[in-house]
């Protein structure tokens, strides 16, 4: 037996069987082009030189034993924690002979208990890794069978535009048309949103490609689509381009490249759909933006007007203010009167416990023009771990609880809730963003899914890729790294943008034709869907069904 | 499917006529109920006075009369005249009908310096309140409308069965305006309340097809605490309150309904001269909307009557008649059947962006387009 010290294990060193993925590779197809070595973000793989025993047994000869060896060249898998394969699978995209590819480990793997490294406690980019979804679990039930002729999502036409603004109750409308008195801006827009992903989460040729995509869906298919900025500016030929009416400028507590957005207001040729103040997110509540300083590059420094390369953590809270009470008076006013009050102002929180109580100062707030609310299902550029596994609130429940909140007080179509957290998830983006809508939003913000289905996001719910948050990303869609973002071309993105929203279009009137709606969104509409989960019936009130 | 049938003349008829009517579009209903508006009303055995509030419901008990008779007694009403229908209660199929009422009653001597605002407030509250009794005892009272001028009558059963059986053939009960509904049962169970028409302080609509907009309608006209917001044992029930809403409550012309329930685009209003308003006005009562397939046929307490379509024209209407005499029916056959004697060059077919306007004068009737302008003159 050889001795304990010279068997080469320390707590934290591994084999290849207890990394979550397994690089399968088959030498056999493999023709050492290094392709893949040089791909991969992680540097997981390497090609090098493999030593063979090739026992000589022919014992019956009477000759001694002997063995020869062979030496030849091939991959092999680092097993140190920064190396840990991450399942992204460019190795298998850029092999020319299908020799090798990443599989998840059915093993209940080892390095879960050694993701803290240098003390610091692990974070990553993408989700929560949480592959169920209660919204894929909700069916579209009640459909007009009685009262034929019944809509055709073919051919009839569809009013499917949401309202984003405060809208006030008739009474007071007419009152104050009369009166010529100020009337709140709304905006009329697509229900789903491309929700809040920063521009330093995102590289530029993602941001481009989205907003082209946004701009074709708008001007050439008269889909109205608006893309969330996230925390972090805008570059400036957007914010002075015609083109920033589709998008809503995000403040949040670092307010990190708002000193451009407010230079650039002069020579602003449009006013902006709106402005969002993050106030929480739903896949980090209580947890700030957090940029690394793999993604603060040069172009990211000067529009945030930070040092590069430094980390850039918003605080949790907005300094400045006191109390959520507060943010809504202040912020919401200052950033109305930023705009001379011709842009609807609203706040983001994350799903939780406390959003009634939010939202009910938000009902007394005569300027406030929305809510969003944000599940525990919403991804983040970068987060810990913990807060992304362990804290937040399901999106459905909270919703339909300040939905029917503000149904007891006759408010629903006052103040639009706009919800968020994990839309899509497992693809399902029309039927997800519908389920939420018949149980009250007014629309719903997309993310990972405008990821996923427009760029080829690799992330899963398999804790695959989901290193948005290092700047490696492998498609070049959450890199600032041009090498990286070099490999996505924004016109394709853009094409994609178009597609997705062009199927979201057709498969909303795929529901909302059997349930005979044709003529608004159906929100609220919670006679029409169902579940197979009592419990989850009984919460939301909708019904049950078996 | 629900048939409806309404016919509005400056000279009084039997409603009878308009049963017939319905029997006529037999083939599109299963006979599952009956409901019944009468308005400017004249009653053969007794002179009615202008501004006299008339009751209309069921006791389907002795004691439900009883408590009638004492509850108005008590509020300060004297009952000048209770319509005695001649009834054959063999025909009917409910068991539980001890009388049906029309009562015509005199205001209490306390409500004389009521504005008439208030004066169809406290009505509304009064028939409320009676309903609730009903309601609480059992459903042992019914209680269709309390309203000067206005007669309803709703009961289970094939229409021209119920009308003969509540004897209104007999000429002795005429109206100036009569809406009938043979009810067709459909998503909601069979209750008297369910009947069209639905009546709330003098407006009156009555609608066939299905409301699927129904469930955020209904919560948010429930959200708004006005009392005679309630019921809603029809999904039907709401364009009713929607129009109450749109004329008493938002204090908007007529054809500001049809902006509310089935607005333009924004591309239309964009040309629309009211265009601004217009969008506003839609933002607002979104939750307003409705979303067909529905004919919609309304009257208002000067007499008034209208017929919408759904944005869609998903469903049928006609009009047809002669001047002071007008008949609308969801079937063509039911127009011919009121108004057999008419130039039916005048026949029209309400589309999607139309609403059917007949004034209390009765001489011609007005087919105003959503397109086109109309008197908002503070407002817009």
């Amino acid at each position: 037996m050889v001795s304990i010290r010279s068997v080469p294990s320390s707590p934290s060193s591994m084999t290849y069987h207890d990394l979550p993925w397994i690089i399968v590779h088959r030498e056999d197809r493999c023709t050492l082009c290094g392709r893949c070595t040089s791909v991969c973000p992680k540097e997981a793989i390497f090609l090098t030189y493999h030593r063979q025993r090739l026992p000589k047994l022919d014992v019956f000869a009477g000759q001694k034993t002997d063995a020869d060896t062979r030496t030849f060249m091939g991959i092999r898998q680092r097993t140190e924690h920064t190396n840990q394969c991450i399942g992204c699978g460019m190795c298998a995209e850029v092999c020319p002979n299908e020799a090798i590819g990443p599989v998840l480990n059915s093993n209940d793997h080892r390095t879960r208990f050694h993701t803290h490294q240098a003390g610091e406690a692990a974070k990553r980019g993408g989700r929560r890794n949480v592959k169920e979804s209660l919204l894929d679990r909700i069916v579209f039930n009640r459909i007009s069978m009685l009262t034929d002729p019944a809509l055709d999502a073919g051919r009839h036409e569809f009013y499917m535009n949401t309202l984003l603004g405060r809208i006030l109750p008739p009474q007071e409308y007419i009152r104050r048309k009369a009166a010529g008195e100020w009337i709140p801006p709304v905006r009329e827009i697509f229900p789903f949103v491309i929700g809040s992903m920063s521009f330093g989460a995102l590289s530029p040729n993602m941001w481009l490609g989205l907003l082209q995509g946004v701009a074709y869906c708008n001007e050439v298919l008269g889909i109205p689509v608006v893309m969330a900025t996230g925390e972090g500016g805008c570059p400036p030929w957007v914010l002075k381009s015609p083109y920033l009416k589709y998008i809503i400028l995000q403040i949040a507590s670092g307010y990190f490249g708002w000193d451009e957005i407010i230079r650039a207001i002069p020579e602003m040729q449009c006013d902006p759909c709106a402005i969002e103040i993050k106030y929480g997110q739903g896949a980090k509540p209580g947890d700030g933006g957090l940029l690394m300083w793999f993604k603060v590059s040069k172009l990211i420094a000067r529009l945030r007007g930070v040092p590069e390369g430094v980390d850039l953590p918003s605080p949790p809270v907005h300094q400045t203010l006191y109390s959520i009470e507060e943010s809504v008076m202040k912020m919401i006013q200052s950033l109305y009167m930023a705009w001379g009050f011709r842009v609807p102002v609203y706040p983001k929180i994350s799903g939780s416990t406390s959003a009634k109580a939010v939202l009910n100062n938000l009902v007394r707030n005569p300027y406030a023009a929305a809510l969003m609310i944000d599940g525990v299902d919403g991804g983040t550029g970068a987060a810990y771990n913990v807060s992304m596994d362990a804290t937040g609130h399901p999106i459905a429940s909270n919703l339909r609880e300040c939905y029917l909140d503000l149904v007891a007080q006759g408010k629903q179509n006052e103040i639009p809730l706009f919800a968020a957290g994990g839309v899509g998830k497992n693809g399902n983006v029309a039927q997800n963003g519908l389920a939420l809508i018949m149980l009250g939003a007014s629309g719903v913000h997309i993310g990972k899914y405008i990821m996923q289905a427009a760029a080829g996001c690799l992330g899963s719910e398999s804790n695959r890729c989901n290193v948005c948050n290092i700047g490696l990303c492998p498609k070049g869609i959450t890199s600032q790294n041009p090498k990286l973002y070099r490999r996505l071309d924004p016109d394709t993105v853009a094409q994609r943008v178009v597609d997705v929203f062009m199927g979201i279009t057709t498969e909303m009137k795929k529901i909302m034709a059997p349930l005979g709606r044709s003529q608004s969104l159906p929100i609220g509409m919670c006679d029409a869907i169902g579940i197979d989960d009592k419990d989850a019936a009984e919460r939301l009130q909708i019904k049950y069904i078996c | 499917m629900c048939r409806l049938a309404m016919k509005t003349a400056s000279t009084p008829f039997s409603p009878y006529g308009v049963l017939k009517a319905m029997e006529a579009m037999q083939e599109g209903y299963d006979g599952s109920g009956l409901g019944l508006l009468l308005r400017g009303i004249e009653f053969a055995d007794y002179k009615y006075k202008k501004g006299d509030p008339i009751l209309s419901g069921i006791a389907h008990t002795p004691q439900a009369l009883a408590r009638v008779n004492k509850f108005m007694e008590d509020r300060g009403f004297r009952l000048n005249y209770d319509h005695t229908f001649d009834t054959d209660l063999t025909n009917i199929e409910a068991k539980d009908r001890h009388k049906y009422f029309v009562r015509v009653y005199s205001l209490p001597v306390s409500w004389e310096n009521y504005s008439r605002e208030k004066k169809e407030h406290e009505a509304m509250m009064i028939r409320l309140a009676l309903r609730a009794d009903g309601e609480k005892n059992g459903g042992d009272l019914t209680v269709f409308s309390f309203y000067p001028n206005v007669a309803m009558i709703k009961e289970v059963g094939w229409p021209l069965q119920v009308g003969e059986a509540l004897g209104l053939n007999d000429d002795r009960l005429k109206a100036r305006i009569v809406m009938a509904q043979g009810r067709q049962n459909t998503n909601w169970g069979i209750n008297l309340y369910a009947c069209h028409p639905f009546f709330i302080q003098g407006v009156a609509t009555m609608t066939n097809g299905e409301n699927t907009a129904f469930v955020p309608i209904k919560e948010w006209l429930s959200g708004m605490n006005y009392p005679g917001y309630i019921g809603y044992q029809s999904d039907s029930e709401v364009f009713a309150h929607i129009l109450h809403y749109v004329v008493n409550r938002l204090k908007l012309p007529l054809e500001a309904y049809k902006h509310v329930i089935t607005p333009l685009k924004t591309a239309e209003l964009e040309k629309h001269p009211q265009g601004e308003f217009l969008r506003g006005l839609r933002d607002v009562c979104r939750r307003l909307i409705i979303d067909g397939p529905n004919c919609v046929m309304g009257s208002l307490p000067d007499e008034t009557c209208l017929l919408v379509m759904d944005h869609k024209k998903l469903r049928p209407a006609t009009i047809g008649g002669k001047p002071g005499e007008w008949a609308l029916a969801s079937e063509m056959c039911g127009v011919d059947s009121m108004i057999p004697d008419r130039d039916k060059s005048l026949d029209f077919q309400p589309m999607r962006e139309h609403t059917v306007i007949i004034p209390p004068d009765r001489k011609e009737y007005k087919v105003w387009s959503q397109f086109d302008q109309f008197p908002v003159p503070q407002a817009a």
